[in-house]
């Protein structure tokens, strides 16, 4: 097997032409769709933020569940996940398979309740709906923030996901600055443009496309490859060998086989706290938010575990990529976990198919790529810019911000990739997870009540995100030594190593309560709540919402602003 | 409503809130629960034996409970849907 391996890797140096042009191909083919995408369920105007950001809301069970499946499951994903399971085995890689698991009975009990008064309100962010429940435009300014960074190095992930699949085709070599980046500037060229145009229907339409491609190229993978590498006993014996050697930087073993002893806390509370935050970031609720119907979402909680199991069968193609001796090698001669799933796929299939594969994890950066930089782009023109810089802007002039934002956020991201070290936007999401579920207490616990005061949770917050940062920073990685080195330490008071997110989580919770309790005693008031309990139970076919869509049906009046319009819920 | 602090909501005398059958509403719940308490309980499962066609138990067991979880989840959303009638508020009832 190996030395056939190294003929065709030898091969394949330079310029796969045959894998370039297919990705090439079915790239353009995306490119047309997310121009066409406006007609998708056509709107009267695209002039507002209901529209152009949420797709009118319109989305039923099956469009949601491409549309999320394309959002939630991104191409760095793709990339990551097999990479950590190559490099360093289970807990850093095969976490995503419970995580993508437990997050559905989550979401399920409160992203129900979440739609229902988003649509009451026209609420298009979390802040939104906080700013609505407390009347405080400083929460709702802590949650909007901490939403809007987390976001940015995200996108800028994606990116790293289309760069992994160019390196292995062979382009982005080379020394001068154009013909190296050229690419992957064009790439997000284009999907800035056709976003700026379509809005979320761009997503929504080659979300069919990638989520397909996907599923064919995995399962064609899990089907063909185990017997061309000696069948699963074999991968699993190359993975246990590889885990129990000893690294030499570390002196430690080179990583986990399956979680031993003291290393289920990390294993868990990883899974646990990634699968709390990942619905508090803005992609994940703009994607929900657009659908139509409070239970359209709940239906999508049993299906989406479609998702989990093809991710689970993509981390365990990282350790096919152990038994086939793949060498995932960068353009400049240094090895490159990242590289391993495109790598393997140039090594063991025919071009052609390669090419498919490529352009599925390609595709499948663009979808989460649009959907991030609308949702980072709402949450900019909803909860900055009209509510601290131009309060009476119009829907019209909000849905402009919008897309303006949506073009500044996708430049910051590239620039962010090319000019800066791709651990840096590594070490960001890392940190992204951590902030964005310390947004976890003010968003869904204030769905089901308001005991907890806006001080507490705004105090809370600030702790969980100080003691959160600090604590990744002191993780020093063990190889280079460098700070941000992992996302796991010591739990206090239970001694075990374990998701540092999750110990942030209950400080800031233990810090609310405490501070709700005196707070209460000392009789602040808690702000002024324009929510009342029906709204967290309106579907879209109660009368009265039916009501106020048909109030809210032109645009000139529009369903966004809630102020002064008879049968919604009251004004501010 | 707006004074300050309100009491948790769902009272049954609060308005607009559906009338909802408590028991089918805890079953859900439940059902919800186990697989996050049985996927979160790691030492059960971080184990090599029994294997499944080459598949060691800690893989092809999680594997399993994509299918449990989505199986639970389905039940719960009819469990939900069965449980909750539709709300008596009024159009034009603002309170």
């Amino acid at each position: 097997m190996t030395p056939q391996l190294t003929v065709m890797a030898a091969e394949t140096d330079g310029i796969n032409g045959v894998a370039l042009s297919v990705l090439i191909a079915l790239f353009a083919l995306v490119t047309v769709a997310g121009f066409m995408a406006t007609r998708f369920m056509r709107a009267d105007s695209m002039e507002s933020l209901e529209e152009w950001g949420l797709g009118g809301r319109k989305f039923g069970t099956w469009i949601t569940w491409f549309l999320l499946g394309g959002d939630l499951y991104t191409a760095y994903t793709f990339v990551a996940v097999p990479a950590a399971m190559f490099a360093t085995g289970a807990v850093a890689g095969f976490f995503a398979v419970p995580y993508t698991i437990v997050l559905y009975p989550i979401i399920f009990i409160f992203m129900a309740r979440l739609w229902s008064v988003s649509h009451r309100h026209g609420y298009v962010t979390t802040a939104d709906f906080v700013r609505g429940r407390y009347d405080d435009r400083g929460l709702s300014l802590a949650v909007a923030v901490t939403g809007f960074v987390a976001t940015m190095p995200y996108i800028a992930l994606q990116l790293v996901g289309i760069q992994a699949v160019l390196e292995v085709a062979g382009l982005g070599g080379g020394d001068n600055i154009i013909q190296k980046d050229a690419p992957l500037f064009i790439a997000f060229a284009l999907l800035a443009a056709y976003t700026y145009s379509s809005g979320l229907r761009a997503p929504a339409v080659i979300a069919f496309v990638k989520d397909i491609l996907i599923y064919l190229v995995i399962i064609v993978a899990i089907v063909y490859l185990p017997g061309q590498v000696g069948g699963w006993d074999a991968i699993f014996g190359a993975a246990e060998d590889k885990m129990a050697a000893t690294n030499e930087a570390t002196g430690g073993p080179t990583g986990s086989f399956i979680p031993g002893a003291g290393q289920g806390w990390a294993y868990a509370t990883l899974a646990l706290g990634s699968a709390l935050a990942l619905f508090m970031y803005p992609h994940s609720i703009t994607a929900s938010l657009s659908s139509n119907s409070r239970n359209t979402i709940r239906r999508n909680a049993a299906i989406l575990p479609a998702y989990s199991f093809v991710l689970g069968l993509l981390a365990l193609l990282g350790w096919v990529a152990i038994a086939a001796g793949t060498q995932p090698i960068g353009l400049d001669g240094e090895p490159n976990a990242q590289l391993v799933i495109p790598q393997l796929f140039e090594d063991m299939f025919p071009a052609w198919f390669a090419g498919v594969a490529f352009a599925a994890i390609a595709i499948g950066a663009l979808v989460p790529a649009a959907i991030m930089s609308i949702a980072a782009a709402n949450t900019f023109s909803r909860n900055i810019y009209k509510e601290w810089l131009k309060k009476d802007a119009t829907p019209a002039q909000e849905a402009k911000v919008s897309k303006l934002m949506s073009l500044l956020v996708k430049a910051f991201a590239l620039v962010f990739v090319l000019t800066l070290d791709k651990q840096n936007a590594i070490n960001f999401q890392l940190l992204g997870g951590i902030w964005m579920l310390q947004t976890f207490p003010v968003i869904v616990f204030s769905l089901f009540t308001r005991w907890f005061h806006r001080y507490g949770l705004l105090v809370g917050w600030a702790v969980g995100m100080v003691y959160g940062t600090v604590g990744a920073y002191n993780v020093k990685n063990p190889v280079t030594g460098k700070a941000f080195g992992g996302s796991l330490d010591n739990i206090p008071g239970i001694g075990e190593m374990g998701y540092i997110a999750m110990t942030a989580f209950v400080i800031n919770v233990a810090i609310a309560t405490v501070l709700t309790v005196a707070l209460r005693a000392a009789k602040v008031s808690n702000g002024r709540d324009e929510t009342i309990p029906f709204d967290y139970f309106a579907d879209a076919d109660d009368p009265r919402v039916q009501k106020d869509l048909v109030e809210h049906s032109s645009h000139e009046t529009p369903y966004g602003d809630p102020d002064d319009i008879p049968g919604n819920a009251p004004a501010r | 409503m707006n004074s300050g602090n309100t009491p948790p909501q769902s009272r049954p005398e609060d308005p607009g809130v559906p009338p909802t059958d408590k028991g089918k509403m805890a079953l859900a719940a439940v059902l919800l629960l186990i697989p996050i308490v049985v996927l979160l309980w790691v030492p059960h499962y971080a184990k090599v034996e029994p294997t499944l066609l080459g598949f060691p138990f800690f893989f092809w067991y999680q594997f399993l409970w994509v299918f449990i979880c989505s199986a639970l989840t389905w039940t719960a959303y009819k469990l939900t849907l069965s449980a909750r009638g539709r709300t008596t508020h009024k159009v034009g009832e603002d309170r």
